[in-house]
């Protein structure tokens, strides 16, 4: 009799078809609360208090922040830099993954290491190398200044420093896929007698469509948001080579806080957008897009 | 490979614009990435062997390197800790909020560095929510070193869980079942069984956030105080050098960082190397 009292408090509740493979109660809610918790303080409430700062001294100074001209400004040179830095990258992405993916040949695996390579440098050097080639003291200085070429403190330092952060992002994203696909589809279309491009534009591209969209996604977003490398090559001027994040800055710093979270706002916005988009994606087309769990 | 005979660069195949799509990658990648890096090491040569040493051994820069590298070393920890329990609670349980949550893990990939750094002071500044709180028991996170760790803490997290994740979603649990089969009791089942199985994934991640942080510049600024010898990152180091045209010495700090980048880097390799022969994969 006293065993069918003690078992139960034993043997950890059956969960689907595995009881001995999960961890009891006490210890489930524990690691549920831990995680929670974590999550909870490190990611939803500094989302949160964007949100909150920004609106706090009133929706007419909101609207005002984001609506006067230096802002505006920013914005554009935003939409400006990831509208060249995005396709510059798509271009090279579906280059680079055409040759690593579909032909075997030497120093592949250096190519493919080198390709991820911006990931693994801080952006403030991501910036400072543009510095070193085209800045007043850089290797080019003398020859640009000698014909009035203005690229660092200017749009074409900025959108160089951007290209190089996002650089990996859609090759990583089509690389994969595209090993994975192989090259009957393609072999098939040519011995049809489709064109190379005919059989690029009809057979390859519909293929890697959603991974497309999805490493053009992330790539836009680290576009819009890039913060250090950026800084260091546009030289801060207001209303002409400051990006939303830079403005951010400038704000946060001459203490006008309502203004800066009214900014971050937007781009906090933009993240939301991006994450949504994304999972979104995972969940749709899972099977299209490779590797869609990794970074 | 078989029909290689040592010198042919590139198997014959029938897929055209080989030539087209390498070429334009090359150039590409030359251009954007390995010209201008070469740049930057050849202009830290120019300060010369002893320069270079000097310039990194300096006091302030040591200082820079030491905090960049302890702070980002400390929070790639707590990230590989708290990542594995969020990855498991993630896999494992079902609870709600569970795939909001799931979602939300990727927030510091996509929300800009600026912006996540003016909303952690916010919060950690001693009128802030979680600031003020602390406050009263004299814990002082803005600001400080403390404040560094707490950005580097949030900018590192997605990297750990989005690793193990996998891992632990495809972990093969009839293992489970023949540990405990032989006699295993739970905890041994997860430390002695699962654990080293889910070891490989938990250090790749944590190469990989350390790795960020150890560069990260926009989220710490805000919240770091950025006193010399404190609170002073390497990257602001850089930074600092830079805007006092001292532009060979920013180079060799940027130098010194990335041969730290890259060891990680290599770290990594070896990891996975390890993981492939451990595994045959």
């Amino acid at each position: 009799m006293t065993d069918t009292a003690v078992a139960p408090l034993l043997i950890p509740e059956p969960v689907a078809g595995y009881p001995v493979t999960t961890e009891r109660l006490p210890v489930r809610i524990l690691l549920i609360a831990t995680a929670v918790v974590f999550l909870v303080l490190f990611l939803l409430l500094p989302l949160a208090a964007v949100f909150v700062e920004a609106l706090r001294s009133g929706l007419g100074t909101y609207l005002a922040a984001i609506t006067e001209p230096d802002a505006l400004a920013a914005v554009k040179l935003t939409l400006l830099v990831a509208a060249i830095a995005v396709p510059a990258n798509v271009v090279f992405g579906l280059a680079a993954s055409w040759a690593i993916a579909k032909f075997e040949f030497k120093g592949k695996s250096v190519l493919n290491t080198l390709i991820d390579l911006p990931f693994s440098v801080s952006p403030v050097i991501s910036g400072l190398i543009y510095v070193v080639l085209f800045g007043a003291l850089g290797y080019f200085g003398p020859y640009l200044q000698g014909h009035h070429i203005q690229i660092i403190f200017a749009l074409p330092g900025i959108v160089l420093a951007t290209i190089f952060v996002t650089f990996p992002f859609v090759a990583r994203e089509l690389v994969p896929l595209m090993q994975e696909q192989g090259t009957q589809d393609e072999e098939a279309a040519l011995s049809l007698g489709a064109s190379g491009w005919k059989t690029f534009f009809k057979v390859t591209l519909p293929n890697i469509r959603w991974a497309l969209l999805y490493g053009v996604v992330l790539c836009n977003a680290r576009a819009m948001g890039e913060f250090g490398a950026v800084s260091v090559v546009s030289g801060h001027i207001r209303g002409k080579t400051n990006t939303m994040p830079l403005h951010v800055e400038i704000l946060y710093n001459e203490y006008n806080f309502a203004a800066a979270f009214a900014v971050a706002s937007l781009l906090a916005l933009l993240a939301l957008i991006t994450l949504v988009i994304k999972i979104g994606l995972e969940w749709r087309y899972a099977d299209q897009i490779a590797a869609s769990r990794r970074h | 490979m078989a029909e290689g005979r040592g010198l042919v660069l590139k198997r014959p195949s029938s897929i055209p614009g080989f030539g087209l799509a390498l070429g334009f990658t090359l150039t590409y990648l030359s251009l954007i990435v390995l010209i201008p890096l070469t740049g930057l090491v050849l202009k830290s040569a120019t300060l010369g062997l002893a320069g270079f040493w000097d310039t990194v051994t300096e006091s302030r820069t040591v200082a820079a390197l030491r905090l960049s590298f302890l702070a980002s070393l400390f929070a790639a920890t707590v990230n590989a800790v708290f990542g594995t329990i969020i990855a498991w609670a993630l896999v494992r349980y079902r609870f709600p909020s569970r795939r909001l949550l799931d979602a939300f893990v990727d927030l510091p990939f996509a929300l800009p560095t600026a912006v996540a750094g003016i909303a952690l002071t916010a919060l950690y500044a001693p009128n802030g929510w979680i600031g003020g709180l602390l406050a009263p028991l004299g814990i002082k996170v803005a600001y400080t070193p403390l404040g560094i760790l707490v950005a580097l803490i949030f900018i590192g997290l997605p990297f750990v869980v989005r690793t193990v994740q996998p891992v632990l979603e495809e972990f093969d649990r009839e293992l489970e079942e023949a540990s405990a089969s032989l006699g295993a009791n739970r905890g041994q089942t997860v430390f002695r069984v699962m654990l080293p199985t889910l070891m490989p994934a938990i250090l790749t991640g944590f190469a990989l956030a350390l790795a960020r942080a150890v560069g990260e510049y926009g989220s710490v600024i805000f919240i770091a105080g950025n006193m010399p010898f404190v609170s002073e990152i390497a990257p602001l180091l850089i930074v600092i050098k830079l805007e006092q045209f001292q532009y060979a010495q920013a180079t060799a700090v940027g130098t010194a960082m990335l041969m730290i980048s890259f060891g990680l880097l290599f770290f990594v390799h070896l990891i996975q190397a390890w993981q492939r022969w451990r595994f045959g994969q």
